[in-house]
């Protein structure tokens, strides 16, 4: 049995090799190569779309939105209290087989279960393996929000909560959430491979891995047993391109169907093309500017506000995002439920703002530092040439602003130490619940100590209460009202100057049907079709 | 001058001194490698962190358990041992071997500079001799007016311009990657004009070829202009030299002269210059790989850089620099071989 398996094994890959593949062949040209195909300690937008692909999670995001439905579960029940999560799993649930691993049985609670204790629990075997780092489930709050993780039959789990956390079942719909095969990783512990499962992954998704080449291609193909039905498409190539203009060529030559980040100066040719259409979206982000509210002159509302009125937003953002940003008033971008639109932006006003900074006692300005980000970001394409248009602004003011700037990983670290005036920054959406941004951007537990997100070091107890509250609260139109509350709150405090939102283009063939953005960055296949194929 | 046949003494003493004067290198290698990239700001698990930063306390656990704690110089203590062991660590990142992921993107490269250098060759040296033999000539000032601009061109900007006007504009050749995705080989020596040809299926060997085109012209570019501007000096050093007038004077056709007399003695310095173009190629290869998502050590390296991932960047660094190194003193020692002068020179 043993020498036929390892007989196929070898066979195999020789009658594939050289195959032209299936008809229906979609190609995107992913900008690099991913880490490992292990969510659970990734960070970055291209291991997440290298792996997406391949896993479910207990709950999914819809296409293209942010509002949770059912995965891998079918339905949950949440206890009256919100600490106790019930999931009922689906039945019948296949999981994908490689040359090193096929599977007995369908998935079940035990695969849940190890999903939450490999990242949760330092004792389990694989809590170290690839990597000890598990980012998302830590700073999403999950191992001091967990009490307890238990299998209650074969399709049953329940999930006990410390306290009520209304974005929980958000967050399991996050990348780093993905559900791996049990039974694989036991098969694997045992081959003393256990890093296997994270590099040749099995998993429940739409489509199954078949070969990667580092810094080439991964190719995947449809899993016919999927539980929601076989994808549209046969084939999914990620063809790996590091740089935008080749991404591109490729893509107007035909040689791949869909490509992400987009050179801002190819935008005009590629709305002029007539084989592409470019899908345009506002992302799950924004950039702003963060006055340190713990130091002197900044702990001052007025100056902050003044400061608001100074700057130019329109000019900034009609000069360095071009057409990739909208102007931001909110700290939440306009795509995500409770956002406040009638939330009134500071005008530019710069007379208004000198007299401000006159009655907080500064009549002749002050001196200050300006951190402008070193890295460019969708939601801040030109860090410098923003800080530099502030610069002149502030000026106008009476307002002496130097620029400085680190190494990137240098600049956050010292401006979530707090070592800036005022420091640029911004943030990309994780779970799309509002929380993600105005509890883990600007509420007090994340202005405490040296690493915590709120780089404005805000802590401002009449927010701090709604976020808060809004936290714990189950019932979405209780939270909304919470969250538009916040929003005044935010805008009458001025902790930032809330600078824009990235707009997400996307520029895809026209022979792909519904490719959908996701608000996440993400890019997923499953329900994508070719045309005339 | 009489030919003074070389002993093995001689040989041998010449190969000992050569390689002798490799370990200090190799030592050179590994410390440069070590330090270098320590001195950039950021670790590997602060980049690996990403957007979002990393808990202070969870930063130093890390750091425990990958032994970055430890003082630097202890670190590269443990670094040279496990290097003598043979043992090149893990890929911070994907945890896969330094070596394993080194012997899937070699080849790559290989191909690659294999392909550069034989395009460097095959126009260089030709244009190198009708370019002396023609001195002065519109093709000469033609042949080093363009090896000049060759030689100067950056070559991501280079890249860019061949890959819009050959495979946007006119259509000729694939933009980028080593063969349509619609084919799909299985890695055997992970050189793809071999690989394909096990396939018997002519398409994926046509379109493998088709894809080398472009990153070969580019990487041979510069070899190819240096390659082209040595020939000819050497050689028009050599033409003037009494024994090629010895040579017409007998009557030897223009052929012999050229192509026997004189290159056979223009190409020692030739040879030399090759050799130091593997350097030059492997420098190369990063941008040109980049460029053209051509899966090689040079993509693989500059990854690194970015991610912060020691192991891979010391590791690769070595390999590199040991196959630098290797070439070189192969080169050296045919040299010995072709012009016994050097041997003796002690």
């Amino acid at each position: 049995m043993k020498k036929s398996a390892l007989f196929a094994a070898i066979c195999v890959p020789a009658f594939l090799a050289a195959a032209p593949l299936a008809a229906k062949t979609l190609v995107y040209c992913s900008e690099g190569s991913p880490e490992n195909f292990y969510p659970g300690v990734n960070t970055t937008g291209t291991s997440f779309d290298a792996s997406t692909q391949i896993y479910s999670r207990v709950v999914e995001f819809e296409r293209g939105g942010t509002q949770v439905q059912p995965g891998l579960a079918e339905k949950w029940d949440i206890s009256a209290d919100g600490t106790v999560y019930t999931f009922h799993l689906r039945k019948g649930v296949k999981w994908h087989s490689n040359k090193n691993f096929k599977p007995t049985r369908d998935m079940n609670a035990d695969d849940i279960v190890f999903m939450f204790e490999r990242q949760w629990k330092q004792d389990n075997p694989f809590f170290k393996v690839t990597s000890p780092n598990h980012s998302y489930f830590d700073d999403m709050g999950m191992p001091k929000l967990l009490k307890s993780v238990e299998k209650v039959d074969a399709y049953t789990v329940k999930v006990t909560l410390n306290q009520p956390e209304a974005p929980f079942l958000a967050d399991l719909a996050m990348e780093f959430a993905a559900v791996q095969s049990k039974e694989y990783a036991d098969a694997m512990l045992k081959a003393g491979t256990p890093e296997k499962i994270d590099q040749e992954p099995i998993g429940t998704g739409p489509f199954y891995l078949v070969q990667y080449q580092k810094d080439a291609t991964i190719r995947y193909k449809a899993f016919n047993e999927y539980y929601g039905g076989k994808a549209k498409i046969d084939d999914l190539v990620f063809s790996i391109t590091p740089d935008a203009s080749v991404r591109w060529a490729k893509l107007q030559k035909g040689e791949c169907h869909v490509m992400p980040y987009p050179n801002p100066a190819d935008l005009d040719a590629m709305k002029k093309d007539p084989n592409v259409t470019v899908l345009e979206q506002a992302g799950l982000n924004v950039g702003y500017l963060a006055y340190n509210t713990q130091k002197k002159p900044f702990d001052d509302v007025r100056v902050r506000k003044a400061l608001n009125m100074a700057m130019n937003k329109k000019a900034i953002v009609d000069a360095v995002y071009l057409s990739s940003g909208v102007t931001a008033k909110n700290p939440i971008p306009p795509s995500m439920w409770s956002y406040n639109d009638a939330v009134k932006d500071d005008p530019f006003d710069p007379e208004a703002a000198k007299k401000l900074l006159a009655e907080a006692g500064y009549p002749n300005g002050f001196e200050t530092d300006l951190w402008a980000m070193p890295v460019q970001r969708p939601y801040n394409p030109n860090g410098k040439r923003v800080a530099e248009l502030m610069q002149a602004d502030l000026a106008k003011i009476g307002v002496k602003a130097e620029i400085k700037t680190y190494e990137w990983g240098e600049y956050r670290k010292r401006l979530q130490a707090g070592e800036s005036q005022m420091g640029q920054m911004g943030w990309t959406g994780d779970n799309g619940d509002p929380d993600n941004f105005l509890h883990t951007l600007l509420g007090c537990d994340s202005a405490k100590g040296v690493s915590g997100s709120n780089i404005a070091k805000f802590c401002y107890k009449p927010f701090d209460d709604l976020v808060t509250k809004a936290k714990v609260t189950s019932d979405q139109k209780a939270r909304t009202e919470l969250y538009k509350q916040a929003q005044v709150i935010f805008k009458e405090q001025a902790p930032w100057f809330t600078v824009a939102h990235a707009v997400q283009l996307k520029p895809v063939r026209k022979e792909v049907v519904d490719f959908k953005l996701s608000p996440f960055g993400r890019h997923t296949f499953y329900g994508v079709d070719i045309k005339g194929k | 001058m009489p030919l003074r046949l070389f002993s093995i003494q001689d040989m041998l003493r010449f190969i000992l001194t050569r390689v002798s004067l490799v370990i200090p290198t190799f030592i050179g290698i590994t410390l440069l490698a070590f330090f270098l990239i320590r001195l950039v700001p950021g670790d590997p698990i602060e980049t690996m962190a990403g957007e979002r930063g990393i808990d202070v306390a969870r930063h130093e656990q890390l750091k425990k358990d990958f032994g970055l704690d430890k003082p630097l110089i202890v670190q590269y203590g443990y670094y040279v041992e496990r290097v003598l062991h043979g043992d090149l660590g893990k890929s911070i990142v994907t945890r896969e071997s330094v070596l394993t992921e080194f012997q899937s993107l070699f080849p790559a490269t290989v191909e690659l500079a294999i392909c550069a250098i034989i395009f460097a060759l095959l126009l260089g040296i030709p244009a190198g001799i009708v370019a002396a033999v023609r001195r002065n000539s519109i093709f000469d000032h033609g042949v080093m007016g363009i090896s000049l601009t060759g030689y100067s061109m950056p070559i991501f900007w280079w890249g860019l311009i061949l890959i819009l006007v050959f495979s946007v504009q006119i259509g000729w050749t694939p933009v980028s990657g080593r063969i349509d995705v619609l084919y799909y080989v299985e890695p055997v020596t992970g050189f793809l004009l071999i690989d394909t040809l096990f396939t018997e299926d002519e398409g994926a060997f046509l379109s493998a070829l088709g894809h080398l085109i472009l990153p070969t012209i580019v990487l041979g570019t510069q070899p190819l202009a240096t390659i082209a501007r040595m020939t000819r000096s050497a050689m028009l050093e050599v033409l003037g030299e009494d024994y090629i007038r010895t040579a017409k004077a007998k009557g030897l056709s223009r052929f012999r002269v050229v192509g026997l007399h004189a290159l056979r003695n223009a190409l020692i310095p030739v040879v030399t210059v090759i050799g130091l173009q593997v350097g030059v190629l492997f420098t190369g290869a990063i941008l040109t790989e980049t460029i053209f998502s051509w899966p090689g050590i040079g993509k693989w390296l500059i990854e690194a850089i970015f991610r912060r991932d020691y192991p891979v960047l010391q590791g690769g660094l070595l390999l590199v620099g040991a196959i630098v190194m290797s070439v070189n003193l192969i080169v050296d020692l045919t040299y010995g071989l072709i012009n016994p002068r050097i041997r003796h020179n002690r």
